[in-house]
C-alpha cells in the first residue's frame, strides 16, 4: 500500500478552479485512488511552481497540468502515469 | 482518396459529428432569419405593422441570432486557443525588444486561453523572466478587451465590419498603451516580490487528445451561454425598446457627434462601470441605430470591458498605487485617442 498522493490544486479559487478540483476528486473516485488535496491560493506561489495559467494540478511535487480544466478521462491518465513512476 | 478516408474510424466519427454540428447549427440559423413572421403575424395574429410588433420580433429574432453566433465563435475560438499557452507565449516573448515585442504581445494576447484570474501569475511570470514591463501590459490589456464573447456579439449586432474595427481598435489601444508605460521606465513601481520569483519552466507533458479540445470547447461555449443569457435577455430587451419607442435624437441631441466631448464622456462613464461585453454590448447597439457615432460607442465599451475595478485590484498585487493610476490613465487615454479617430475616419 503505498503512502496517499499528494495533490494540490493551484488557483485562486475562481471558476476554473473548482472546476479542475471536482474532475480530480472524480478522477480519484474512479481510479479507487487515495490522496490528500490541498490548495495554493497565493499568486506568488503559484508563480514561483511556473504555472503562469490558473487552474494548475501539482501530484506528488509535480506540475502535471497548467491553464486550462481537463476532463476527467484525462486527469485519470495524468494520475496513472505519476502512480506508475 | 480524400483525406476524410485517410483517417482512422474513430477520426472520421468525429469529423461526421463535427460536420452534423455545423449542419445543425446552419440550419438553425437559417429558420431563425424567417421563422418570427410566421409565428407571430400569421400564427399568433399580431398585427404586423404595429410597434409591438416589431419590437417583439426585433427582441426574438435578435437573441436566437446572437445566442447561435457567440456559441459558434466560443467554440471555435476555444478550440483553436487550446494549441497555444501561456507558457508558449512567455517563450516567444522572452527577449523581444520594445516595439516588435508590443506588436506580438497584443496579438498573443487574442490567441492564447487565459482568464482574468490568471492576470497575477501571468505578470508575476512574464516580468520575473525578462519580458519588459510595457510589453507584458500589451498582452494584459489585448487579452480582456479583444475576446471571444466581444466578437461574437459584434458579430451578431454590427456584422463584420465594426467587428474588424473593433478588434483593430483593442489591437491598438493595447499596443500603443503598452508601448508607452514601457517608455516611462515604472520598473520601480512593481512590487520587488515579483522579480524575485524563481524562473520555471511549466508542465511539460499532458498534451490533450483532439476529442478533449473538442469536449472543452463545448463545455466553453455552453458555460458562457448560460452565465450571461441574462445579460443578454435584458440587454436585447432595452434594445428592443428604444428600438421601437424611444425618440431618434433623445441621445443624438446629448452625446452625438455635435458633442465635442461625447467620447471623454463615454470613457469616463464606462472606467466605473463593471460588466462584460455582453451586458453593454446589446445597448450599444441600441444607441448606435439612435444615431450615436461609432467611435464614441466603441469607446465606451472599451472603457467597460478593459477597466474594472476588480481588475484593478488584482493587479494590485504586483503594481505599486503610482503604476496603477498611470496604467489606468495610458489606457483610458489611449481609448479615448481610438475613438475619436474612428469618429473622425467614419463621418
Amino acid at each position: 500500500m503505498r503512502a496517499p498522493l499528494q495533490i494540490a490544486v493551484l488557483g485562486p479559487g475562481c471558476r476554473n478552479c473548482r472546476a479542475l478540483e471536482k474532475a480530480t476528486r472524480r478522477a480519484l473516485d474512479e481510479l479507487g485512488l487515495d490522496a490528500e488535496i490541498s490548495h495554493v491560493t497565493d499568486y506568488a506561489a503559484i508563480a514561483a511552481l511556473g504555472v503562469l495559467a490558473t487552474p494548475g494540478l501539482e501530484v506528488d511535487g509535480q506540475v502535471v497540468l497548467s491553464g486550462r480544466v481537463p476532463s476527467v478521462a484525462e486527469v485519470k491518465d495524468l494520475l496513472g502515469a505519476v502512480e506508475a513512476e | 482518396m480524400s483525406v476524410l478516408q485517410q483517417l482512422p474510424a474513430s477520426s472520421r466519427a468525429r469529423a461526421g459529428l463535427l460536420a452534423v454540428g455545423a449542419l445543425a447549427w446552419t440550419a438553425a440559423y437559417w429558420v431563425n432569419g424567417r421563422i418570427w413572421d410566421l409565428l407571430l403575424v400569421d400564427l399568433v395574429g399580431l398585427d404586423p405593422d404595429a410597434r409591438w410588433t416589431a419590437s417583439l420580433r426585433f427582441f426574438c429574432y435578435d437573441t436566437v441570432k446572437i445566442a447561435l453566433l457567440l456559441g459558434v465563435i466560443v467554440f471555435g475560438v476555444t478550440l483553436l486557443r487550446s494549441y497555444m499557452s501561456v507558457e508558449r507565449t512567455r517563450a516567444l516573448l522572452g527577449g523581444r525588444r520594445e516595439g516588435a515585442g508590443n506588436v506580438l504581445a497584443a496579438g498573443l494576447g487574442v490567441v492564447t486561453p487565459f482568464c482574468s484570474c490568471s492576470a497575477v501569475p501571468a505578470f508575476i511570470g512574464f516580468v520575473a523572466a525578462g519580458v519588459p514591463l510595457g510589453v507584458t501590459m500589451s498582452f494584459l490589456i489585448a487579452s480582456p478587451l479583444v475576446n471571444e464573447v466581444a466578437i461574437g456579439l459584434l458579430l451578431g449586432l454590427f456584422g463584420w465590419q465594426v467587428t474588424v474595427l473593433y478588434v483593430a481598435a483593442g489591437l491598438s489601444v493595447a499596443i500603443v498603451a503598452g508601448w508607452v508605460l514601457g517608455r516611462l521606465h515604472l520598473d520601480r513601481w512593481v512590487e520587488p516580490f515579483v522579480l524575485e520569483t524563481p524562473v520555471v519552466d511549466g508542465p511539460t507533458g499532458a498534451r490533450p487528445r483532439f476529442e478533449d479540445r473538442v469536449r472543452a470547447a463545448a463545455d466553453e461555449a455552453r458555460s458562457v451561454l448560460r452565465r450571461i443569457w441574462p445579460y443578454l435577455l435584458i440587454g436585447i430587451g432595452i434594445g428592443a425598446l428604444i428600438h421601437g419607442w424611444a425618440p431618434e435624437d433623445l441621445f443624438t441631441r446629448y452625446a452625438g457627434e455635435g458633442a465635442a466631448f461625447g467620447v471623454v464622456v463615454a470613457v469616463l462613464l464606462g472606467v466605473p462601470l463593471y460588466s462584460n461585453a455582453a451586458g453593454v454590448l446589446p445597448l450599444v447597439g441600441a444607441l448606435y441605430d439612435k444615431g450615436l457615432p461609432m467611435g464614441t460607442l466603441l469607446a465606451f465599451m472599451m472603457s467597460v470591458v478593459a477597466l474594472s475595478l476588480p481588475e484593478l485590484i488584482l493587479l494590485r498585487r504586483v503594481l505599486k498605487p503610482p503604476l496603477l493610476a498611470v496604467f489606468v490613465g495610458v489606457v483610458a487615454s489611449a481609448i479615448v485617442a481610438v475613438g475619436y479617430l474612428f469618429n473622425a475616419v467614419l463621418t
